[in-house]
């Protein structure tokens, strides 16, 4: 369970947000709101740890995260604004260092060829990343989704972001599915996307200074 | 535990070898600096013996720094960095494969060419594994030290400068003893001395310098 309480965020000299407070319980599924600049990616960049809150706390399991390092990051997964690919690196390629490097260690190419088939890139494995487009870059980034499913927490930063249609609608079923299966699900996102259970709404503009 | 070391390891080695161009450059720097001092101080033998030891280390040293900015900059642009420090192992770890990789592509090579260029100026045959030995135990150390410097400046406006400004005073160590060994085996009065000391230095940099880095990048990230 992911706790948040009188979080105030700083960036550069302002103050983006203060006294923003959260509980995500399994099966919960949070969208961030709020306008352009308000602090929706600062905000999900300090509940993954990445940086340290000007005040307040982030917990996880009740265990503040500084404190609890490894195992928080052994339950998330975060995808960030960069798809996190290396140009010179093929899809697959792409894929299968990301699986490793964040400690998956029973991933093998096998299942990485069959999450990369299922979310549409079947054709694309052997291609460098330079040559996909910005939809497809962001598929390899979205294909560890199918391979983090032992990882409760998932925080996406507009993971709908040039998607097409299709792949909209499949990504939002997936994200259900997790969150029916006990998961939680931490996103922001400017588009409407067809849940079938509507997601909680946090307006990070009412907590802005 | 070793799973993020080994594919750090094994990626940046692959990345290295489809951009190996960046590395022929490093390794072409070297050559053509080390050639330019006999047009520089003339071609005049016993001069060109005595400044050998320190040309070809003030030049290893240069052309290591060269190649030091690229060390975490594309992880850094494209987002990778991000995910490595959300991994599950210890940031330590992939540190330390990163800085391997590096210095196996761009010191090594550095390493394997001096004695090479070393008959240029007419070296004592005998001083040349001298030579080897301390390139060999310091350039690791300048990869260590540098790691952390471009650790320190990712992101900064006019990082390569400030890189440069940063470590190359930590330098001066690994290049007096460095070159000091070789000197110190022609003067007749063995290298041991020296090597010992920069296999001490190399040492306490395997130690400390990837705790440092994996710190400052994590200041970065801020």
């Amino acid at each position: 369970m992911l706790e948040v309480t009188d979080l105030a965020c700083l960036k550069g000299d302002r103050l983006l947000f203060r006294g923003l407070a959260l509980r995500l319980a399994p099966g919960a599924m949070l969208r961030v709101a709020g306008p352009n600049g308000v602090g929706k990616t600062s905000l999900l960049r300090l509940l993954t740890g990445l940086t340290e809150p000007e005040a307040g706390t982030v917990s996880w399991c009740g265990v503040p995260l500084r404190r609890e390092r490894e195992n928080f990051h052994r339950a998330l997964f975060y995808l960030g604004h960069a798809a996190a690919l290396n140009d010179m690196l093929s899809a697959l390629e792409n894929l299968r260092f990301a699986c490793a490097a964040a400690g998956d260690e029973e991933v093998d190419e096998a299942a990485c060829v069959r999450a990369l088939e299922r979310i549409g890139l079947g054709a694309q494995l052997d291609l460098p990343a330079r040559v996909l487009s910005q939809g497809q870059r962001r598929r390899v980034g979205l294909a560890r989704l199918f391979l983090a499913s032992a990882r409760p927490l998932w925080v996406l930063d507009e993971p709908f972001t040039a998607l097409d249609v299709h792949a909209v609608a499949d990504l939002a079923g997936t994200l259900g599915a997790h969150c029916a299966a006990g998961g939680m699900v931490v996103l922001t996102t400017h588009q409407e996307a067809p849940f079938a259970q509507p997601p909680d709404v946090l307006d990070v503009g009412r907590y802005a200074c | 535990m070793l799973s993020a070391f080994l594919a750090v390891l094994r990626r940046d080695l692959l990345l290295a070898w489809r951009g190996r161009a960046d590395l022929l450059v490093t390794l072409a720097f070297f050559v053509v600096v080390v050639c330019l001092f006999p047009f520089g101080v003339g071609a005049e033998t016993n001069q060109l013996r005595a400044i050998a030891p320190g040309v070809l280390w003030v030049a290893a040293l240069l052309a290591s720094l060269l190649a030091l900015h690229r060390l975490f900059a594309q992880d850094h642009a494209d987002g990778t960095l991000e995910q490595l420090l959300l991994s599950s192992e210890p940031a330590v770890l992939w540190v330390l494969a990163k800085i391997c990789a590096f210095w196996l592509t761009t010191g090594l090579p550095l390493v394997l060419a001096a004695p090479a260029l070393a008959l240029l100026f007419d070296i004592e045959e005998g001083a040349l594994p001298v030579l080897t030995l301390s390139l060999a135990l310091g350039t690791p150390i300048l990869a260590l030290l540098g790691a952390v410097g471009a650790a320190l400046t990712l992101g900064v406006r006019g990082g390569g400068m400030l890189l440069a400004l940063l470590v190359l005073p930590l330098y001066v160590p690994v290049l007096i003893f460095g070159a000091g060994a070789v000197e110190a085996w022609l003067g007749g009065s063995g290298a041991a001395a020296h090597l010992l000391l920069l296999g001490g230095g190399l040492a306490g940099a395997l130690a400390l310098a990837p705790w440092a880095c994996a710190a400052a990048l994590r200041i970065a990230m801020e």
